[in-house]
């Protein structure tokens, strides 16, 4: 067998916390070869970063403790490597990019600054470092790379952050790159751009990449193998197409299936009821102001630039954009959090926008919100009860108190929850059990509209799915309509009856899902489909030939 | 009625466990109980300290001036020594627990309510009245506060009121800021944007949603200050201006001792032990109290018992 570029073998790795053992990983190998792309793909908990965090030497001990393993790196085990040897490989011939890149750069100094530095840690000198690094910036596809040199993390956009992650991180050549969730904090676009960079340089350089991944469509796009993670345990790898094509174990069967955007859509046509809520012409510009006296500059920014859309009853409207394309801002005017500056918001032909704040108020009731990061949006110091009950302590003539426990546990059991979690708080649940109480707490005024402003987007595949067809119960038991705003096509793909896509605070085009998705007419629209890693595509038009 | 009767007994039955829950988590926090114990003691010695001690514990005895302490041929009153009057020590520590209790103890309060108050009002409002606010806090940051306090007690009489009054108002910008930062974050947290969204009025918002969580941080600065209020009211003392005699209180102790340090240390080191002490147990009861309050927390408290 010859001898791969770095081997992880039989590696188990546990953690001690609050008086318990809990099994990170548990006899993990793979293997990656020079040249080639390993995705580890994973939900979140299953472990996927342990063994890189490993390779790195990065898990602190304790409360963290290798059990057992090998790591093969140029033929010795750099497993348990002392301090000094650790440097001469760490960012040196195994590189990692992050998530996070706001948080991986430090704002204090320029760009150029962190990209040498990578380099004089491992005894480059000044001069040719800095001339490296401007050819790096270049090479990583930020145009005018002298004049970007001396600027700081945070004037450049979140792919260029990444971009510059990259450049310094392949600065010295490494013979790995690790790469952890490299794309999922950015928009599709950018991360199809993220994605063809990563291609080219290794195509350079030769490179083995470990890319770990929760993204199927992803590791598809990238990776030449894959190892498939769930519980600690690889339950299953090799060729990435043999494994997404024919799996073999339950649980990456369970995982493919429940990969959104690959049912088809939602046949619909005349089901649609009474027209519930009409935006006409929705306006919102900020004036950009300078100086100590804020002095109008003349210029606006145009936030929400004449949106106009329509909710019928029984109807799921998906809207999809990008970040900065106006869709955070569309929601706020919609809750009334912020004043629009021209337009109408019309709930059953009834304004919105009026000053008469107790017709407000009961109108309100009838449109609710769940946000997209359930842990964020639940009070932390409040139990699961108080949260649910919250909208009647609100609206006080809605329920009487002696009510309220009773409901709460309705509500819950609605959810799919067990109704002595009301007494529990927030951090006792997982991310999707979270999402669930705040749909409980939704559902808890009887709307008839509900907003999910990227409700399933912080979520795990499996989970993600498991919230959607809950949506869909309830939907069909009372009747709700969903206004689903999402920067992930193909979960609107098969939720959404019509979609709306946003750019730049414009509706760019709207229309049946199907024919958005089939027959984008606008070229942003087609940019966007198009952006898709190729696996989306490649099933999505494997159903239409199907059917 | 029975129903009633019984719904009552159960009540009373959950508040009765629920008081054994909270002393079962203060048993299980080691150091936060001996400071609840230690924190009561010296309550107690505030209110009946001078009540207990024989007689004439705060005469002067001009023969036992600086007696040295752990002698015991004066009595047990003297067992801390004497101060340069003769008068017992360990007595004038118990007179004095009570007058430093009242003046750190309602000057932390006061500069507490005070600051929280404004701090969530120019956190939350923001705008102009925030602005205001936070600039009329920076000048009485930046004037110096022994002055103020000098020009203030000068004008009013130097009573204990007074000086309480000024020790909280030169503290109100400490928790006005911290207060106000705590809010500006807390502020644009989704679950605050979420109350919001479920048109829940301003009140609601801040005492429901925000105080709760900007809470602990001023618990954890209210413990901190209350030792700096204690010294800061010595310096006051000194200066004629604090409580007069002959009321006294720890902090006035420590500065009288001061010119004896080199001949009669414990002139100032038992009130300046006094003094480390109930802060430090303050201290390590909000600690535990913060514990307590966060949800997210309290598992620490409950479930080591078990394991």
């Amino acid at each position: 067998m010859t001898q791969s570029l770095l081997e992880v073998s039989d590696l188990s790795v546990r953690f001690h916390s609050r008086g318990t053992i809990v099994d990170a990983v548990k006899n993990v190998s793979w293997r990656l070869d020079r040249g080639e792309t390993l995705a580890i793909l994973g939900e979140s908990g299953s472990g996927k970063s342990v063994s890189a965090a490993a390779v790195m030497g990065l898990i602190d001990i304790p409360p963290g403790e290798i059990v057992s393993g090998r790591i093969i790196f140029g033929g010795e085990n750099i497993l348990n490597l002392p301090l000094a040897a650790r440097e001469e490989i760490n960012g040196k011939r195994i590189a990692m990019i992050f998530q996070d890149t706001l948080a991986a750069l430090n704002p204090v100094y320029t760009v150029g600054h962190q990209i040498t530095e990578s380099m004089t840690a491992h005894g480059v000198e000044r001069g040719e470092a800095k001339r490296r690094a401007v050819g790096l910036i270049n090479r990583v596809g930020i145009a005018e790379p002298e004049r970007r040199f001396n600027d700081y993390p945070h004037q450049f956009s979140g792919g260029q952050r990444q971009r510059i992650m990259i450049a310094a991180a392949i600065a010295m050549e490494p013979d790995v790159l690790i790469a952890d969730e490299p794309t999922s904090a950015l928009d599709v676009t950018v991360q199809a751009g993220i994605l063809k960079l990563l291609k080219k340089l290794q195509a350079e350089n030769g490179m083995g990449i470990l890319m770990i991944t929760h993204d199927i469509g992803v590791a598809s796009e990238v990776a030449d193998k894959v190892a498939v993670m769930s519980q600690g345990e690889v339950v299953e790898q090799g060729d990435i197409r043999s494994v997404l094509d024919a799996p073999r174990h339950p649980y990456t069967q369970r995982l493919l299936e429940a990969v959104p955007g690959r049912r088809g859509y939602l046949q619909t046509g005349a089901t649609a009821g009474d027209l519930l809520l009409e935006v006409k012409g929705l306006s919102k510009f900020y004036d950009l102001t300078s100086g100590l006296l804020k002095t109008a500059t003349g210029r606006k920014i145009r936030a929400l630039d004449d949106v106009s859309l329509s909710l019928s009853k029984g109807e799921v409207l998906g809207i999809v954009g990008e970040s900065g394309s106006g869709k955070s801002t569309l929601v706020n005017a919609l809750l009334g959090l912020i004043e629009p500056t021209a337009g109408e918001v019309l709930f059953r032909g009834q304004s919105m926008l009026l000053e008469d704040q107790t017709a407000m108020r009961a109108l309100r009731r009838r449109i609710q919100v769940v946000f997209q990061d359930p842990t964020a949006s639940l009070n932390p110091r409040m139990s699961v009860a108080r949260i649910i009950s919250e909208p009647w302590a609100i609206h006080d003539s809605v329920l009487p108190r002696g009510q309220w426990p009773g409901r709460v546990a309705e509500l819950l059991e609605q959810v799919g929850l067990s109704p002595d979690h009301a007494a529990r708080y927030p951090h006792q649940f997982s991310g999707g059990q979270r999402q669930r109480i705040a749909i409980a707490r939704a559902l808890a005024l009887q709307p008839e509209v509900i907003i999910c402003d990227e409700a399933v987007s912080a979520l795990d595949v499996s989970i993600q799915a498991q919230i959607i067809e809950l949506l869909k119960d309830l939907k069909r038991q009372h009747g709700l309509s969903y206004l689903f705003i999402a920067h992930d096509l193909p979960v609107v793909r098969d939720f959404a009856d019509r979609t709306i896509v946003m750019q730049s605070g414009q509706v760019v085009e709207s229309g049946r899902t199907q024919d958005v998705f089939e027959r984008p007419q606008h070229p942003y629209t087609q940019n966007l489909l198009a952006s898709r890693p190729k696996e989306e595509r490649h099933r999505g038009r494997a159903l239409e030939t199907l059917k | 009625m029975t129903d009633v009767a019984h719904a009552g007994m159960g009540d009373a039955r959950a508040a009765l466990s629920r008081t054994a829950d909270v002393f079962l988590m203060l048993w299980r926090d080691k150091f936060a109980f001996v400071s609840a114990a230690f924190l009561l003691f010296v309550i107690y010695v505030a209110i009946f300290g001078p009540s207990i001690l024989p007689d004439g514990a705060l005469t002067m005895n001009l023969r036992a001036r600086n007696a040295p302490p752990f002698d015991l041929e004066r009595g047990w009153v003297y067992i801390l020594g004497a101060d340069n009057l003769g008068r017992s020590l360990l007595a004038r520590l118990a007179v004095g627990a009570r007058y430093t209790l009242l003046i750190a103890g309602s000057a932390v309060l006061i500069a507490l309510v005070i600051g929280t108050f404004f701090g969530l009002i120019a956190g939350y409002r923001g705008g102009r009245i925030g602005t205001i606010i936070l600039q009329l806090a920076d000048i009485v940051m930046s004037f110096p506060s022994l002055l103020l306090a000098l020009i203030v007690l000068f004008v009013l009489s130097p009573q204990v009121s007074n000086v309480v009054l000024v020790l909280a108002f030169s503290r109100v910008p400490v928790y006005l800021r911290t207060c106000r930062a705590e809010v500006l974050e807390i502020r644009e947290r989704q679950f605050v944007v979420a109350a919001k969204a479920l048109g829940a009025s301003h009140a609601r918002m801040v005492f429901l949603h925000i105080l709760p969580n900007a809470l602990p941080t001023l618990m954890t600065l209210a413990t901190l200050e209350f030792a700096a209020v204690m010294l800061s009211e010595s310096s006051l003392s000194f200066l004629g201006l604090g409580v007069q005699a002959p009321a006294v209180t720890w902090g006035l102790m420590v500065s009288d001792g001061r010119g004896y340090l080199a001949t009669a240390w414990w002139l100032s080191f038992w009130p300046g032990v006094a003094i480390s002490l109930t802060a430090i147990s303050a201290n390590l009861l909000a600690n535990w109290l913060r514990t307590v309050l966060d949800p997210g927390q309290r598992w620490r408290l409950e479930k080591r018992g078990e394991s």
